[in-house]
C-alpha cells in the first residue's frame, strides 16, 4: 500500500510557486520596451494569413491565401511585381517591408467566429503576426476586427460585405477595402431601374445573420426609392440546404422579382431550388419575372451552373475589366497559378500592398501610425479605378461593378459579364447614415 | 387550399429523402444492432458518383483555337469530350445529359462495395462494444469521408444538372382547379418522389416475399434461433449493410440535381434522419418511412411566412418540437416494437 505525502498547505505552497513560474513570461513581456504589440526587431516582419482552410468557404479561402502569397512573393522583390507596378504610391520598392523581408503565418477560421479569433489570437501570441488579414465572412471580421483592436495590431479584412464591419462594429485598428451591401444597393438600383422599370414588387428571402440583414435592409431601401414595392422579407435558416418550401409560396404573393440576399451554398441552392420552380420562366403582373442575386462571386457563381444565366447582381471586382491594374494582376495570378483570381483574392491581395505601403509611408509599424497613414489615403492602380480610405469608418469608396451571369460563356471562368461600372460617388454615403450608425471608431491600440 | 398542397407536395419530395436515408439505418440498426453516424455520409457518396460520373464522360481531348483567346491572351484551349467525339454530338451530348439517371447503374456496384468494406473492415470490430462507441467511431469514419470528398472535389457545390427533359416546372395547381401559378412543382422533384417510392417498395419486397428477406427477418427476430439453425445469418447481414449503402447512395445520386452536391450534404441530412428514426421507432421500417414523409411535410409546413409570422424561427425547430411531443406520448416512437434498445 503507497501513503501520498501530499497535504493541502503543502498543494497551496506549489501552486503558488507554479502559478509565479506561468506568469514570469508575462510579466517580463509586459515591462519590455516594446513600443507596440509584435515590434518587429530582425530582418523579417511576419503578417498573419487567416482564411478559411476548412469549412464551406475552404475554396475561397485557397484563392485568397494565393493571393497572399502572391503578395508576398511581390512585396519581397520575386516574380513580375503584378500591381505594384501600376499602384499610383511609389513607397514599395520590392525589398519587403521598410527593408525587412516579409514571412507569414496561416490560419484557419473555418468561418467560425470562434476559431478565427483563436487562430488570430494564436498568430499574433505565438507567431508575432504584425498585421492580421482575411476571411470570408462578416461574422467572422467582426469578431476578429474586436479581437486585434484588442490585441493593438492593425486587421486588414478580407471579404466581408455586411455594413457592420464598418459601421456599428467598425474599429479604429480595421479597414476593409471590400465594398458592403450599402454599395450594393445603390449601384444595382439604377441598373434595376432601366431593366426592370419602377413597378416592380419585390420578395426577399434573406439569410439570418448580420450580413444578410444588412443587406436585406441596404437593397430594399434602394429598390423602394426607385418606387418598388416590398412584398414580403423571410428570414431563411443559414443552415438550410433545401430552399423550396421558401420558394414556392413566391409566385403567388403577387411579387415578379425575388431577390436572394444568400452568399456561398445558401445562394447556389437557393438559386437552383428557384430556378427549378420555373420563376424566371413565369410571367408576374404582365411582366416577366427577374431573380437578383445582389452580391455575386465568380467562385458561387461556378456552383450554381448555368442557373446564374442573365441574373445581376454586384461585384467588388472581376477579372475581366480592361484596366493596365487588372490586367497586371490578372497576369501574375493566372501565369503562376494557371486560372484568373476572385473577387476574394483581389482584395486580399490589394489590402496587403496597402498595408505595406501605409507602414512605408508612416515609417514605422506601429498600428497608429499605419492607421493615420491609412485614413483619407487615396490612390489609384489596384483594380478599382481611384479609391479612398476613408478616416471617418475605414471604408474603402470605389466604383462598383453591376454584373450579370453571361448567356454564352467561353470558359468554365468565364462566367459573368460587367454590364455597369458604377462611378464611386454614386455608392457614397455620410460616415453618419442611419444604415452605419451606432457605433464608434475609438481610439487606435497600439497594444504592447 | 393552394398553399397547403404546395407544401404537401414540397415536404413529399423532403420527406423521401428522409425516408430513404432512414430506411437504410433501420436496416442496419435491425440487422446488426449498430447505429451508424456513417450513413448520411454514404448518401453524400451517392451524389458524388452522379458528379464523377459527369466528369467521366465529360473528359475530353484538347485543341487549339487560334482564333479566341484565354483569360491571359493565349490561344483558347477548346475541350471536346471523347464521348461526342466517339458516338457523335448528337448521341454524346445525349449521354452526358443523362449522366445522373445512368449514375444509377454506375453508384450501386460502388455504394455496395463501399458498405462491405465499411462493414468487414471497421464496424464489425465495434458490434458487442457499446452504442456509445459506435456512434463515435461512425462519426469519425463520416468526417474522415467527408474529408475525403472535399480533397477531391473541393468545398464548392458542383451543379450536377437533371436531363434537359426533366428540367423545369409544371402547374399542378391549373390540373387541380386553381389558378394559373398557383402551385408550381418542378418535375425532377416528382422524379425523385416517385424513385423513392419504387426504392421503398423494393426493399418492402424483397424482405417480404424473397427467401433471403424471409431469413433476415427471422434473423432480426431472433438471431441466436435463426444461427442454431445452421444459418449463416452474420453473412446475410454484411449483404444487408451493403444494400442499406446502396439506398442511401441511390437517395444521394437522385438528389444531386435538386440541390448541388457537396461535402458536407450528408452532415446536412444525418441528424434529421436519426430523428426520423427515434420518431418512427427504432428497428421499424415502417416507421422509419412513414416519420420520413411526416416530418418532411411538417418542416415544409413550418417554413409557411403564415405560422412564421404566429411562431418566428418554427420552422428550424419544428423537427425536434415533434419528436418530444411524439417521445413523450409514444416513447417507442410511432411504430416502435416493445425491447428495442430497452436492455
Amino acid at each position: 500500500m503507497s501513503k501520498s505525502n501530499l497535504t493541502r498547505r503543502g498543494l497551496i505552497k506549489t501552486s503558488a510557486i507554479a502559478g509565479a513560474g506561468v506568469a514570469l513570461p508575462t510579466i517580463f513581456t509586459a515591462s519590455s520596451a516594446a513600443a507596440f504589440t509584435n515590434e518587429p526587431t530582425g530582418g523579417s516582419v511576419t503578417l498573419g494569413f487567416n482564411v478559411p482552410q476548412t469549412g464551406p468557404y475552404a475554396d475561397e479561402g485557397a484563392d485568397e491565401l494565393r493571393a497572399y502569397e502572391l503578395a508576398v512573393e511581390h512585396l519581397n522583390g520575386g516574380g513580375d511585381g503584378g500591381m505594384m507596378n501600376t499602384f499610383s504610391s511609389k513607397a514599395l520598392q520590392g525589398n519587403g517591408i521598410m527593408g525587412k523581408k516579409v514571412e507569414y503565418v496561416t490560419g484557419d477560421t473555418q468561418t467560425k467566429s470562434d476559431a478565427a479569433r483563436a487562430s488570430a489570437k494564436s498568430m499574433i501570441e505565438k507567431d508575432g503576426a504584425i498585421m492580421i488579414t482575411g476571411g470570408s465572412s462578416s461574422g467572422v471580421a467582426v469578431a476578429v476586427q474586436g479581437l486585434c483592436q484588442e490585441a493593438g495590431v492593425i486587421f486588414m479584412a478580407g471579404l466581408t460585405h455586411s455594413n457592420d464591419t464598418t459601421g456599428k462594429d467598425k474599429k479604429a485598428n480595421g479597414f476593409r477595402h471590400f465594398f458592403n451591401a450599402y454599395m450594393s444597393g445603390a449601384a444595382l438600383a439604377p441598373v434595376l431601374q432601366s431593366l426592370y422599370g419602377s413597378d416592380r414588387k419585390a420578395y426577399h428571402l434573406t439569410a439570418d445573420y448580420t450580413w444578410g440583414w444588412t443587406q436585406e435592409e441596404s437593397i430594399v431601401a434602394s429598390t423602394e426609392s426607385l418606387g418598388w414595392e416590398t412584398v414580403n422579407t423571410v428570414k431563411t435558416p443559414l443552415a438550410a440546404t433545401d430552399f423550396s418550401s421558401y420558394i414556392a409560396p413566391v409566385l403567388n404573393s403577387g411579387a415578379d422579382v425575388l431577390v436572394l440576399n444568400h452568399y456561398g451554398g445558401n445562394m447556389v441552392n437557393s438559386l437552383t431550388n428557384a430556378v427549378q420552380f420555373g420563376l424566371r420562366d413565369k410571367q408576374v403582373n404582365g411582366k416577366n419575372f427577374e431573380i437578383v442575386v445582389p452580391l455575386y462571386s465568380r467562385l458561387m457563381a461556378r456552383g450554381a451552373g448555368e442557373n446564374v444565366k442573365g441574373i445581376h447582381g454586384s461585384t467588388n471586382w472581376h477579372w475581366s475589366l480592361t484596366d493596365d491594374a487588372s490586367k497586371a494582376f490578372v497576369k501574375s495570378f493566372g501565369e503562376k497559378y494557371g486560372f484568373p483570381p476572385s473577387q476574394a483574392a483581389h482584395t486580399c491581395y490589394c489590402q496587403t500592398l496597402l498595408y505595406a505601403d501605409a507602414v512605408t509611408r508612416a515609417g514605422s509599424f506601429n498600428p497608429c501610425a499605419v492607421a493615420e497613414a491609412l485614413e483619407g489615403f487615396e490612390f489609384d492602380g489596384l483594380g478599382n479605378g481611384k479609391t479612398l480610405y476613408r478616416a471617418e469608418d475605414h471604408q474603402c469608396f470605389k466604383d462598383v461593378l453591376v454584373v450579370r451571369g453571361k448567356e454564352n460563356p467561353t470558359s468554365e471562368f468565364d462566367l459573368l459579364e460587367v454590364v455597369e461600372v458604377t462611378p464611386a460617388a454614386q455608392v457614397t454615403y455620410p460616415p453618419d447614415h442611419p444604415m452605419f450608425a451606432g457605433g464608434e471608431l475609438g481610439a487606435c491600440n497600439p497594444g504592447a | 387550399m393552394d398553399a397547403i398542397i404546395l407544401q404537401i407536395l414540397n415536404g413529399l419530395d423532403k420527406g423521401s429523402a428522409y425516408a430513404l436515408i432512414a430506411l437504410g439505418l433501420t436496416l442496419i440498426f435491425g440487422t446488426l444492432g449498430v447505429v451508424n453516424f456513417a450513413h448520411g455520409a454514404l448518401f453524400m457518396i451517392g451524389a458524388f458518383c452522379a458528379v464523377t460520373l459527369q466528369r467521366i464522360f465529360n473528359i475530353s481531348y484538347e485543341t487549339i483555337d487560334e482564333s479566341r483567346t484565354d483569360f491571359l491572351g493565349n490561344p483558347m484551349t477548346v475541350k471536346t469530350p471523347y464521348i461526342e467525339h466517339w458516338f457523335g454530338p448528337e448521341m454524346g451530348g445525349a449521354i452526358i445529359d443523362w449522366s445522373v439517371p445512368l449514375a444509377i447503374l454506375f453508384s450501386i456496384p460502388i455504394m455496395i462495395s463501399i458498405g462491405f468494406i465499411m462493414e468487414r473492415g471497421l464496424i464489425k470490430h465495434f458490434y458487442k462494444r457499446p452504442h456509445a462507441d459506435q456512434i463515435l467511431v461512425t462519426f469519425g469514419l463520416a468526417i474522415v469521408l467527408q474529408e475525403i470528398i472535399k480533397y477531391f472535389y473541393g468545398a464548392n457545390p458542383i451543379p450536377t444538372g437533371a436531363p434537359e427533359v426533366f428540367r423545369g416546372s409544371f402547374d399542378f395547381g391549373v390540373m387541380l382547379g386553381f389558378d394559373p401559378n398557383a402551385i408550381i412543382y418542378p418535375y425532377w422533384r416528382l422524379v425523385y418522389f416517385a424513385f423513392a417510392a419504387v426504392i421503398i417498395g423494393g426493399v418492402f419486397a424483397f424482405l417480404q416475399f424473397t427467401t433471403f428477406g424471409m431469413v433476415v427477418r427471422a434473423g432480426m427476430a431472433d438471431r441466436e434461433t435463426v444461427q442454431l439453425l445452421g444459418i449463416n445469418i452474420d453473412k446475410r447481414f454484411t449483404i444487408m449493410f451493403g444494400i442499406a449503402a446502396a439506398v442511401a447512395g441511390l437517395a444521394g445520386v437522385m438528389y444531386a440535381p435538386i440541390n448541388s452536391p457537396n461535402y458536407h450534404m450528408g452532415m446536412d441530412f444525418l441528424v434529421l434522419s436519426f430523428v426520423v428514426v427515434v420518431v418512427g421507432g427504432m428497428g421499424s421500417l415502417p416507421g422509419a418511412v412513414l416519420a420520413g414523409f411526416l416530418l418532411g411535410v411538417l418542416e415544409s409546413f413550418a417554413s409557411m411566412n403564415e405560422i412564421k409570422s404566429i411562431l418566428p424561427g418554427i420552422d428550424q425547430i419544428i423537427i425536434y418540437l415533434v419528436a418530444i411531443i411524439i417521445l413523450l406520448t409514444r416513447p417507442r416512437g410511432l411504430m416502435g416494437r416493445k425491447g428495442v434498445m430497452e436492455d
